[in-house]
């Protein structure tokens, strides 16, 4: 039967290549967890979204109802829904731990550029994906929240209007921007996902896998020829990762079960209320994922620039994405790993990381407020805004005389 | 490496079981997927037991209801429909109703509670189309010239009688089905719902 | 080990952190979905008040009266007043045109309120409408001023008048209410009748709350059986490893 199917289609030499036999660091930690999760998370949401779509309704007139339909008509409707909703925030949670690991273990640095530039298109298509999703429920955040990021597009000159009209496909957020929404969240973007996940493990396989070591493991192999700091991913890997899944999933239904609204982080208590034309809510929160760039977008508010300070808070947010793709080549360090890295690195990281938290809890408050202490949302904001870009424009100076320690010979522990 | 085949054991135990377990919360999660593609609180309320009134209902005539989205006759026939009916035996496929097409109180004769009341789906058996009424009798119904009154199926010309019992070597297989259905009034028939046990016997 | 057992610490932490938000000084109220009683009363002042002006569009009488354990004959004798069949949605009879024209605004359906503002939103407004001769309806809100909709329950709260205080930028501050009608309920009774009406109205909100309590625990109580057993695997499996 085996024999049947391998020489009509490569089965066993899959499995081989990318678990039985496929080589994998013996030393991973923590931190690598998550792209297996990631990858679990994403059937997820495409399962429960496949039976949501059998319930839900994407016309201005019947999408609210539709969602109430599902959490109370339908037969374990609102388990699939919150299953949606809860998958859609941990799924940031889980890529953007992921992604740190990234930039703790240098894993975007020579020889896996591709890698790295395929996830962040990954991350990139993923923010589309959650954007054009939470326009489904159609509540008044939904809409609120789709009609300020979309007008976003008016600020580049001269096609900016027509730009997001035609996004829009009216002069507001309307019935026709739910439906094509609808099409490019349930078709184009899970599409292109799936396909950008399986070119993301296609050229981390080639390259084989970074480590908390950042050193190459296959350079000392045993008298067959397998690397000694290595282990085949099968069996070991896979049941370290079903024990990381198991833990990931009493945290997931921990949620769904118990907090699904998640305090208002995972589903807003305005979007509880129909999309409204006439009444805008008091303050328009993107959901958290969104919020450190969002943040950045209202950082920008100096309107002597030219072309005013919409589109250079534009440009700010593009350009703050941007800079994640240039990682490879900004990062000038002969090691990969934090572990080896001088003190330079692991200030800069520190300091990133605490900007980015800083403005993604910020991107939630208003800007006039004062959240933090003595100066307004808005200035601190523009202070971690700066931190934020400091980190990636200034990478080349700083990783370039950064003291490194030795690298080992062999994986540590 | 001397305790090796006590690990295998205790490794192949741990396996099994986890595989086991994990199965049974796949099992478990596969629940709540199928069970939301069954009909809905809103298809269950829309497909509800329906009230029909009667009373205006002369005989000879019918009148065509929706129940669950499926069109229901119920026509009052006459003395000399019902008479008709025992005529028909030897040309109908199932005439002692042998089929289980109707509620157990609706199998006799007649296919009704009450002999001249017959409360039928009117979809054809064959390939679920809908028949038309034709009672009148002989060649004037166009059916043939000793027709004597039911429904005939335009789509491939199968034929039932007044109490919508199929003719032999026409394509449906089998009786129009009887939904269940009861009697709450004098001239009161609930579609959908079975007799109460004590009224059963009325 | 120890890290995932503080980031699952840490994560539901963040859940509580968010909760309290708005400007309002709001009256705590003990939401209890156990309190069946208390739900089934709670049902009943909604049918009986709220539901003449207000629909609960994306609810059913039946999946009320199951859910609550009320009894099919109860249900239509007593809580059915605006349908004929138990599947049907608790729509209010009220046409939305009229209500514009009597209230200036149409009433909002209130299936979801308990979502979107939260219990004790309800509680509060519930028991704080005062009378004011500004108005077109008489009554006015501490908590939503100007509100279009009249007190329906002052029968049962009595007439109250508001005294605001005012400091010397001429700005009304709210210090307390003043009974002056006498009612048919005391102060403690129409304060229980309210906190069985927000009880119902989260349930309301959410039907489902009623069980995913309960199915969480047992999908905890496995998700701990997965990860014991995985972790036991993982151990064994990496005995080669070590």
């Amino acid at each position: 039967m085996s024999n049947w199917i391998d020489d009509r289609f490569p089965a066993t030499k899959v499995w081989e290549e990318h678990f039985s036999k496929y080589f994998a660091p013996k030393n991973f930690n923590f931190w690598y967890y998550f792209g297996g999760i990631a990858v679990v998370v994403l059937v997820l949401q495409i399962l429960t979204g496949i039976f949501l779509t059998m319930h839900y309704k994407p016309d201005a007139q019947l999408a609210f109802a539709s969602v109430e339909h599902i959490m109370r008509d339908v037969p374990g409707g609102w388990f699939i829904r919150y299953m949606h909703s809860t998958g859609a925030s941990l799924f940031f949670v889980v890529v953007y731990m992921h992604m740190f690991r990234g930039l703790l273990y240098g894993s975007f640095k020579g020889p896996r550029e591709l890698v790295w530039i395929i996830g962040m298109v990954i991350f990139v298509a993923l923010m589309a994906e959650a954007f054009m999703g939470y326009l489904l429920p159609w509540g008044n955040m939904s809409y609120w929240g789709a009609q300020v990021i979309i007008s976003l597009f008016g600020a580049i000159p001269i096609i900016g209007d027509g730009l997001s009209e035609w996004i829009r496909g009216d002069f507001v957020v309307s019935d026709a921007t739910l439906n094509r929404f609808f099409a490019f969240h349930v078709i184009l973007l899970p599409l292109l996902l799936a396909l950008l996940v399986y070119l993301h493990i296609v050229a981390l396989h080639k390259v084989g896998s970074n480590n908390p070591d950042g050193i190459d493991v296959k350079k000392h192999k045993d008298e067959n020829g397998k690397p000694l700091d290595a282990i085949p991913f099968h069996p070991y890997y896979t049941v370290k990762d079903m024990f990381g899944l198991s833990v990931f999933f009493m945290l997931f239904f921990g949620i769904v079960f118990f907090v699904p609204e998640f305090g208002g982080w995972f589903l807003e208590k305005d979007n509880f209320t129909p999309a409204n034309i006439l009444q805008t809510p008091p303050d328009i929160v993107p959901l958290w994922y969104f919020t450190p760039f969002y943040s950045i977008l209202r950082a920008v508010t100096w309107e002597w620039l030219p072309g005013g300070a919409k589109l250079w808070g534009v440009l700010a947010m593009g350009l703050s994405l941007a800079m994640l793709f240039l990682l490879p080549w900004l990062d000038r360090a002969k090691v990969r790993s934090i572990r080896y890295r001088g003190y330079m690195y692991k200030t800069a990281l520190t300091i990133f990381v605490i900007a980015f938290v800083i403005l993604g809890y910020l991107g939630t408050k208003h800007p006039a407020h004062i959240d933090l202490f003595i100066f307004e949302n808005v200035i601190w904001a523009q202070v971690c805004m700066v931190l934020y870009f400091l980190f990636f424009l200034l990478m080349p100076w700083y990783t370039s005389r950064d003291t490194s320690k030795a690298e080992p010979d062999r994986v540590t522990g | 490496m001397s305790n090796a085949s006590l690990d295998d054991g205790r490794r192949r135990f741990l396996t099994v079981v986890t595989s086991g377990v994990g199965l049974v919360g796949c099992a478990a999660l596969a629940v709540p997927f199928v069970s939301s593609m069954a009909p809905s609180a809103r298809a269950k309320a829309a497909g509800a037991p329906v009230e029909v009134d009667i009373s205006q209902l002369e005989l000879g005539q019918m009148l065509t209801i929706e129940w669950r989205g499926k069109p229901v006759w119920i026509v009052n026939r006459t003395a000399d429909m019902l008479q008709g009916l025992d005529d028909l035996v030897d040309e109908l496929s199932d005439p002692t109703s042998e089929q289980p097409q109707q509620p157990v109180y609706a199998t006799n004769e007649y296919r009704s509670i009450r002999p001249e009341i017959l409360v039928v789906v009117g979809i054809c058996t064959h390939l679920g189309c809908a028949p038309t009424k034709k009672f009148e009798l002989g060649a004037a119904s166009g059916v043939s010239k000793d027709w004597k009154g039911g429904f005939y199926c335009p789509c491939h010309g199968s034929l039932f009688d007044l109490a919508g019992r199929v003719y032999r070597n026409v394509p449906a297989p089998t009786n129009l089905e009887v939904p269940p259905y009861s009697y709450i009034g004098e001239n009161q028939i609930l579609v959908g719902v079975d007799p109460q046990e004590e009224s059963k016997d009325v | 080990m120890k890290k995932t057992v503080a980031l699952l610490l840490f994560f539901y932490s963040v859940a509580g952190f968010a909760a309290g938000s708005g400007g309002l000084k709001l009256d705590h109220v003990n939401v209890d979905l156990s309190d069946t009683p208390s739900l089934q009363r709670g049902a009943r002042i909604f049918v009986n008040f709220c539901l003449s002006c207000h629909s609960a569009s994306y609810m059913r009488y039946n999946r009320m009266a199951e859910d609550l354990g009320i009894s099919d004959e109860i249900l239509r004798e007593s809580l059915m007043f605006a349908a004929d069949k138990p599947g049907e949605l608790m729509e209010s009879t009220m046409p939305v045109e009229d209500a514009k024209k009597w209230f200036g605004t149409a009433p909002p359906d209130l299936s979801l309120v308990s979502r979107s503002r939260g219990p004790d939103y309800i509680y509060t407004y519930m028991r704080s409408f005062y009378l004011d001769e500004g108005t077109p309806s008489g009554w006015n809100n501490t908590i939503f001023p100007n509100v279009a909709m009249p007190h329906a329950m002052y029968e049962w709260q009595g007439n109250q008048r508001a005294i605001f205080s005012t400091d010397s930028d001429g700005n009304k501050t709210f210090e307390r209410f003043e009974l002056v009608k006498e009612a048919e309920l005391s102060p403690e009774e129409y304060d229980d009748a309210m906190r069985d009406l927000t009880n119902f109205m989260v349930y309301l909100g959410e039907p489902a709350k009623l069980v995913r309590y309960r199915y969480g625990f047992w999908v905890m109580m496995f998700m701990l059986l997965l990860i014991g057993l995985t972790y036991f695997l993982k151990k064994e499996f990496w005995r080669d490893v070590h």
